[in-house]
């Protein structure tokens, strides 16, 4: 129950000192941020095909493609981090033997560094949001105040499952020389079953029932669709919500018995 | 013996010491080689669900922007076998201060700087976009004429000469601003455009990638060479322009060298 408290006690100095770090390294920031063009390059491709005379693409019109990309590169720029590169350093040169003494768990170390960059990388994403506020694509956001609280949760279940995941893929370093090249292979994974590179309702069916079911679709497409209002029925917004979270509380508990597994490992090592 | 024959064997030397160095680690020939095919094939997804639904775009059918995808994978794998390995320990140098002795050795610092390090197993991306320009072309049903083949290489070899210039440009760029591999990480992120036709591409997107960073110069072109649909006059405005772009990455490259001041000074 102390430690509970103790860390409770830390946490604003803990995001006090994230913050501080963003703000320090803000010009790399941006920059490392800019490097999600990924959407901006498929809405110039899409939109451009969709206004061509010719077959639809499932229900995604010029107006649909603008709001999804746009969307998209909210979402990841929000909910992505370098929390592998991180943790693959701390292995790499011991720094993690200083983390492992803090009294605080490192899982929460980590998150509370990364959730200060949040408010930053809102800011990087903010014209975004206004340009597709305000564009034609405007019209597809939701208004209905139960699915906008519905998506704010959605929003932090993204954030948590992938951060989580991404703590889960560093901590293979423990074991793994490589643990980068695991992320190369996840990332590959990732771009198709999560709605990044081409959004779900155009890939094949067999496709699309695996990403129904998969992780992926929850870190991305799932806010996404919901923004910009693919989800008609309430019922279905929460029905996914839940998956969402068991989702959520699955990643947490693989990454919290792997990173367990490995530290036995990396002490032993005697470093 | 001229410079140019001490040049060449200095290339043969350092060619060979990175030859040496992967040969130490064959295990990951063999995964890079796996992530390199898988890659291959997951990065034809949206080509494939595109064609799925319509037959042409922007006037590319099917085999043609295979072909434009095929050469995509060869320049990529040219620039992450031989480019980015070189340029990328630039930066690092330069903040340890480790760069002075490059700077002593009695080189061209250039030249010694774009040849410190080679990854030979990016042959198989290379082979990977070989195989995709056949199989485009078996597609097609008729073999390119062979003065088309010979224009296509050239205007490769002029993407590749612009690729090294924009990588020479972002090191000496990070002369002043130290901390640039970040831009590195942008530019390829930037270059994921390129395996597109860029005629698919409107307004904003195809200035940007046909005058800012000319993308549509690295694949498209010789693409088009290849189909023997690029006019002549493309062809040597893009030759122009690469030539261009050298010099000047050159010439930003002595600046830089003259105001670089060690990294404790």
């Amino acid at each position: 129950m102390t430690r509970v408290r103790a860390t409770l006690r830390a946490t604003p100095t803990m995001l006090r000192v994230g913050l501080a770090e963003t703000v320090a390294y803000r010009v790399e920031f941006v920059i490392w941020m800019l490097t999600t063009t990924l959407p901006l390059i498929m809405l110039g491709l899409w939109t451009s095909v969709a206004s061509e005379p010719g077959k639809q693409f499932a229900q995604f019109g010029e107006r649909e493609f603008v709001a999804y990309y746009i969307g998209a590169l909210i979402v990841r720029n929000l909910t992505g981090s370098w929390v592998v590169w991180q943790i693959n350093e701390e292995i790499r040169r011991g720094m993690l033997s200083f983390r492992l003494l803090r009294p605080i768990h490192p899982f929460v170390t980590y998150a509370a560094t990364h959730i200060s960059s949040v408010p930053m990388r809102g800011l990087v994403a903010l014209p975004f949001a206004v340009i597709l506020l305000f564009s034609t694509a405007g019209d597809l956001i939701i208004t209905d105040p139960a699915l906008i609280g519905v998506l704010a949760a959605s929003l932090l279940g993204a954030w948590l499952l992938t951060f989580f995941m991404l703590v889960m893929i560093g901590s293979l370093g423990l074991f793994v020389d490589k643990s980068t090249a695991v992320f190369d292979v996840y990332m590959g994974i990732f771009a198709v079953l999560s709605g990044y590179l081409i959004p779900l309702a155009l890939l094949p069916d067999w496709a699309q029932s695996i990403a129904r079911v998969a992780p992926f679709r929850y870190m991305l497409a799932f806010p996404v669709e919901l923004a910009i209002g693919f989800y008609h029925a309430r019922g279905d917004a929460l029905r996914d919500l839940g998956v969402q979270w068991l989702w959520v509380t699955i990643v947490i508990a693989a990454a919290l018995v792997v990173w367990r597994a490995g530290i036995r490992r990396y002490e032993a090592f005697g470093s | 013996m001229t410079a140019l024959g001490r040049y060449l064997r200095l290339f043969g030397v350092q060619l060979r010491a990175s030859l040496t160095t992967s040969m130490q680690y064959r295990v990951d020939f063999l995964i890079e080689g796996a992530m390199s095919i898988w890659w291959l094939g997951w990065n034809l997804v949206p080509l494939l669900i595109l064609y799925d639904v319509r037959h042409e775009v922007a006037g590319w059918n099917f085999p043609s922007a295979l072909l434009v995808i095929a050469w995509f994978t060869l320049l990529r794998g040219l620039m992450e076998g031989a480019i980015n390995p070189s340029l990328i320990g630039v930066v690092e140098k330069i903040r340890s201060g480790e760069f002075d002795y490059l700077l002593l050795k009695p080189a061209d610092a250039q030249f010694l700087v774009s040849t410190t390090r080679f990854e030979p197993w990016k042959v198989v991306d290379m082979v990977g976009g070989l195989g995709l320009a056949l199989a485009a072309f078996i597609m097609l049903g008729k073999p390119p004429a062979p003065g088309d083949v010979l224009v296509g290489i050239v205007l490769l070899l002029a993407a590749a000469m612009v690729l090294y210039s924009l990588w020479i440009l972002i090191v000496s760029a990070s002369f002043w601003v130290i901390r640039l591999d970040n831009l590195a990480y942008l530019f390829s992120a930037v270059f994921d455009a390129a395996r597109w036709p860029i005629q698919v591409f409107r307004g904003v997107w195809r200035f940007l990638f046909t005058v800012i960073i000319p993308l549509a110069l690295m694949t498209t072109y010789p693409a088009m060479a290849m189909l023997g649909k690029l006019e002549a006059r493309t062809a040597i405005a893009a030759l122009g322009g690469a030539l261009l772009f050298a010099a000047v990455s050159r010439l930003l490259w002595r600046a830089a060298i003259r105001s670089y001041t060690s990294a404790s000074s």
